[in-house]
């Protein structure tokens, strides 16, 4: 396994190559510069703010100048937060979105699989309607329709939680942006959880288990869970991605400063800089996390040989 | 041994929602106000936002500075001198002036300041301000070395400026953030940077700044004033989202907003009352030609009959509703020492002005058959849509024209309308950057590179020089009121209305006075502790 993940990092690497040029390409291409304002500056003040972020030089230039600050670990200044240095606005903010995007992950999974869990168990019951019922709304409702919807009811009206980040430092403030990204992904988990939990629960070792007089909880615990969960895991890569696209919704819904909010931000500034490390922290990201999919597919199923 | 990994877990996640720093910072009183977007610097020479000036106020003072109801008094200056020519002026700073570590404020720190205003390797945006000290615009263009600008500190606490020519508004632009003292860089370029968090001389200082998301200020002991502040602790909350802010400020979480979100204004005026705080504002909505190509080069009728055409009580009334004022100038009204000339159809009622927009628009050759046909462009906006909708409607119902919409993004249009390649009418906006009526018009002179429109009027670039050339005040009214005189003739734009700023302000905020300039000092407010 050790040769596995160590291909597998090497390959990464013309990947994030590959990423890094086409989104440099990209970001110069969109009109407009991050100097522009309705008031323009005067052609010298221009020439020199472009002077001094070497936006005079050909793109080529740029890019190699880009590439050799990178290797030494220096993703540039942002154009727009003329204090701080892209690293600096990336080391505050990704704390923060990987805090919000574990803690919903996990919630997630936990309320996910229970779900799915029970509903298996109570197959075409009323409480399995019920749960399927609630996991078709929280994957028809969209994140930026439920989060407000959320903050206007238990922060405004029934003043239990915070409506903002900004405003206290204690940790209920994680909950309603939390509960806000993970609602999508409980609904899909319990989904993928309960067809698949069927299908195992009616397989013949299951029968034999029950046959030897196993309890519904022991069933589930030792035999039924770890099979059941192989189409969970093969979704975690495109759930990460979602919470990490999701998250810049509940980042603006809430004020949230995390990774998605400046990349959002960035884009619209056109502050080059930090829209490149931003892509190039959430490639690695989904690089890393897809190769822990992948390891962790053979954690849970013996079967499962890497070549 | 799994028993005791779940206890841990669960104990954690408890500890995780109560835990919550406490530093000092917050001791005492708190205010909470609402900001709209992250500033992007609180240098006070490279800041350039509303927001960041609005920050910098807090944690700045210039020479000059406002009392709450927009009247200009002596800040870090406690007195001046102005030469009879107008051209030299010596400021007295206070002797109590301090920075936050106890230092005196000196003239040589607003020399810094001024200096590195101009200096080309600091590239300010607001550079330009300043255009009229003494070897500025040499400075600025990278002929002569910051060192030769004309201020200089006579002492330790006497500082001399001297113009170029005479400013009579010069006193009011000592007020803006960029004009803000500085202290003497040490040659290392790190500690450049972390100026922002380590020194002020204004009422407050800067404590922490999580970037998009909270700067927290504590009062500057130090201050000159400090006795007269009332609030120990400001928070300035970044909210981007104007909805959000509103639900933070129901929520109870904010004092003061930054904004008001413009979709239910009606339900929000209804429900706040009086903590809803509209006021007339130094900003201008308006449309912009692209004078320089077809189809309104050289067809001044064609734009005065689409101007005509307007019907700009209906915009104000039913587009955006929030208390805009109907834009028959170009100057808004309120501005000091000015009285706006308007718009020749003004008084006129709307189908009045129809009827005349049809017969100028057929002057200029157009026809049912003939119809001009236009591209509008505006900026991705609830707001910008409904009223570039509403203008096309009233377009083509009095004159047949054939208008299309093109949204764009902000900055695309933008670099649309600099480029001016393809654009013909765009959405245009612009804020005063100081009360006084050059900040508006001196948009339309034609070398400002701000001048959109490519309006060059030779009668109206002489006007606005001679007024600049007046030491008195009363005849550099003259010059400025024919100046847009002329220009309202010739429609290189079409007013549309005036903004107004908007905040909702909890009823325990006391001091916040309403002002043209929409500045409000956190200096000047307090907490009602009753409340």
């Amino acid at each position: 396994m050790a040769q596995y993940t160590l291909r597998r990092l090497l390959g990464a690497i013309p990947t994030l190559l590959l990423v890094i040029v086409l989104a440099f390409l990209l970001v110069h291409a969109a009109p407009g510069g991050p100097f522009d304002a309705e008031r323009v500056l005067p052609p010298e003040i221009e020439a020199n703010i472009k002077a001094f972020y070497h936006l005079d030089e050909p793109l080529p230039q740029q890019f190699a100048r880009y590439l050799s600050n990178l290797v030494r670990g220096d993703l540039g200044p942002s154009y727009r937060y003329r204090d701080y240095t892209v690293s600096e606005l990336i080391a505050g903010a990704l704390p923060v979105s990987i805090l919000l995007g574990s803690l919903a992950m996990l919630l997630a999974v936990i309320v996910g699989i229970g779900a799915g869990t029970v509903a298996a168990l109570r197959q075409n019951s009323v409480v399995d309607r019920v749960v399927m019922a609630f996991a078709m709304v929280g994957i028809s409702i969209p994140v930026f329709v439920i989060a407000p919807l959320l903050v206007l009811l238990l922060a405004v009206k029934l003043n239990w939680l915070p409506a903002g980040w900004s405003g206290t430092t204690s940790g209920t403030r994680l909950l309603l942006p939390v509960i806000a990204l993970a609602l999508p992904q409980i609904a899909y988990i319990a989904r993928l959880t309960r067809a698949s939990m069927i299908d195992v629960l009616a397989s013949a070792y299951i029968r034999t288990a029950r046959a030897q007089g196993l309890g519904t909880f022991a069933i589930i615990r030792y035999h039924a869970l770890k099979p059941a969960m192989m189409p969970v895991i093969s979704y975690m890569g495109p759930a990460i991605a979602a919470v990490l696209t999701g998250s810049v919704v509940v980042e603006q819904i809430f004020g949230i400063p995390g990774v998605g909010q400046f990349f959002v931000g960035g884009a619209l500034n056109r502050d080059y800089t930090l829209v490149l490390g931003i892509v190039i922290v959430y490639a690695t990201m989904i690089v890393l996390m897809n190769l822990l999919v992948d390891i962790l597919y053979g954690v849970i199923d013996p079967r499962v040989r890497y070549q | 041994m799994k028993r005791i990994r779940c206890w841990l877990l669960a104990a954690a996640c408890l500890a995780l929602l109560g835990c919550g720093a406490s530093d000092g910072v917050d001791n005492g009183s708190v205010l909470h106000r609402g900001l709209a977007t992250d500033p992007e610097s609180l240098d006070p020479q490279l800041a350039r936002s509303m927001q960041a000036a609005n920050v910098l106020r807090d944690i700045g003072e210039g020479l000059l500075s406002y009392t709450p109801d927009g009247q200009l008094v002596p800040g870090s200056a406690e007195s001046w001198q102005i030469s009879a020519d107008g051209l030299v002026y010596t400021f007295n700073i206070r002797a109590a002036a301090r920075w936050s570590d106890g230092n005196p404020v000196t003239a040589e720190n607003f020399v810094i300041g001024l200096r590195r205003l101009v200096d080309p390797a600091i590239a300010a945006f607001y550079a330009s301000t300043v255009i009229d000290i003494v070897n500025a615009a040499a400075i600025i263009a990278g002929e002569a070395p910051a060192e030769t600008l004309g201020v200089a500190a006579l002492d330790t606490r006497t500082l001399q400026i001297s113009l170029s020519r005479p400013v009579p508004y010069f006193l009011r632009l000592l007020t803006h953030p960029s004009t803000f003292p500085a202290r003497p860089t040490p040659a290392n370029a790190e500690s450049d940077k972390r100026r922002r968090s380590l020194l002020s001389n204004g009422a407050y200082r800067l404590m922490s700044w999580e970037p998009g998301s909270l700067l927290r200020l504590r009062r500057n002991e130090y201050y000159w004033n400090d006795a007269a502040t009332a609030v120990d602790a400001v928070h300035h909350h970044v909210i981007t989202e104007e909805t959000a802010e509103l639900n933070r400020y129901r929520a109870g979480e904010l004092h003061t907003t930054g904004n008001v979100p413009p979709e239910n204004f009606a339900a929000v005026r209804k429900r706040y009352g009086d903590e809803l705080r509209v006021t007339q504002y130094l900003g201008i909505d308006y449309l912009g030609f692209n004078l320089s190509r077809p189809p309104f080069k050289d067809k001044p009728e064609l734009r005065q009959a689409l101007s005509m055409a307007i019907d700009r009580e209906i915009l104000v009334e039913k587009i955006t509703g929030r208390g805009e004022a109907p834009a028959y100038s170009w100057v808004p009204p309120g501005t000091s020492n000015y009285e706006p000339p308007h718009l020749s159809y003004a008084d006129l009622s709307q189908d009045e002005r129809n009827i005349i927009a049809q017969s100028l628009y057929e002057q200029a050759g157009f026809s049912a058959d003939n119809p001009a046909v236009i591209e509008l462009r505006y900026n991705t906006s609830a707001t910008q849509q409904r009223v570039a909708l509403a203008v096309q409607a009233m377009w083509s119902d009095v004159l047949g024209v054939d208008v299309t919409l093109i949204n764009e993004e902000f900055q695309v249009l933008l670099s649309n309308i600099r480029e001016a390649k393809i654009t013909e009418v765009f959405r245009g906006s612009w804020i005063g950057d100081y009360d006084d009526a050059t900040t508006f018009l001196k948009l339309l002179t034609g070398d400002n590179p701000s001048n959109v429109s490519g309006y060059k009027s030779e009668t109206f670039d002489s006007l606005m020089q001679r007024a600049a050339s007046q030491a008195d005040a009363g005849r550099r009214r003259l010059f400025l009121e024919e100046a847009e005189r002329v220009l309202l003739v010739d429609h290189p734009v079409i007013p549309l209305y005036f903004y107004v700023s908007k905040h909702l302000v909890r009823p325990e905020v006391k001091g916040w006075e309403d002002n043209v300039l929409d500045y409000h000092y956190s200096q000047h407010l307090s907490l009602d502790a009753a409340r």
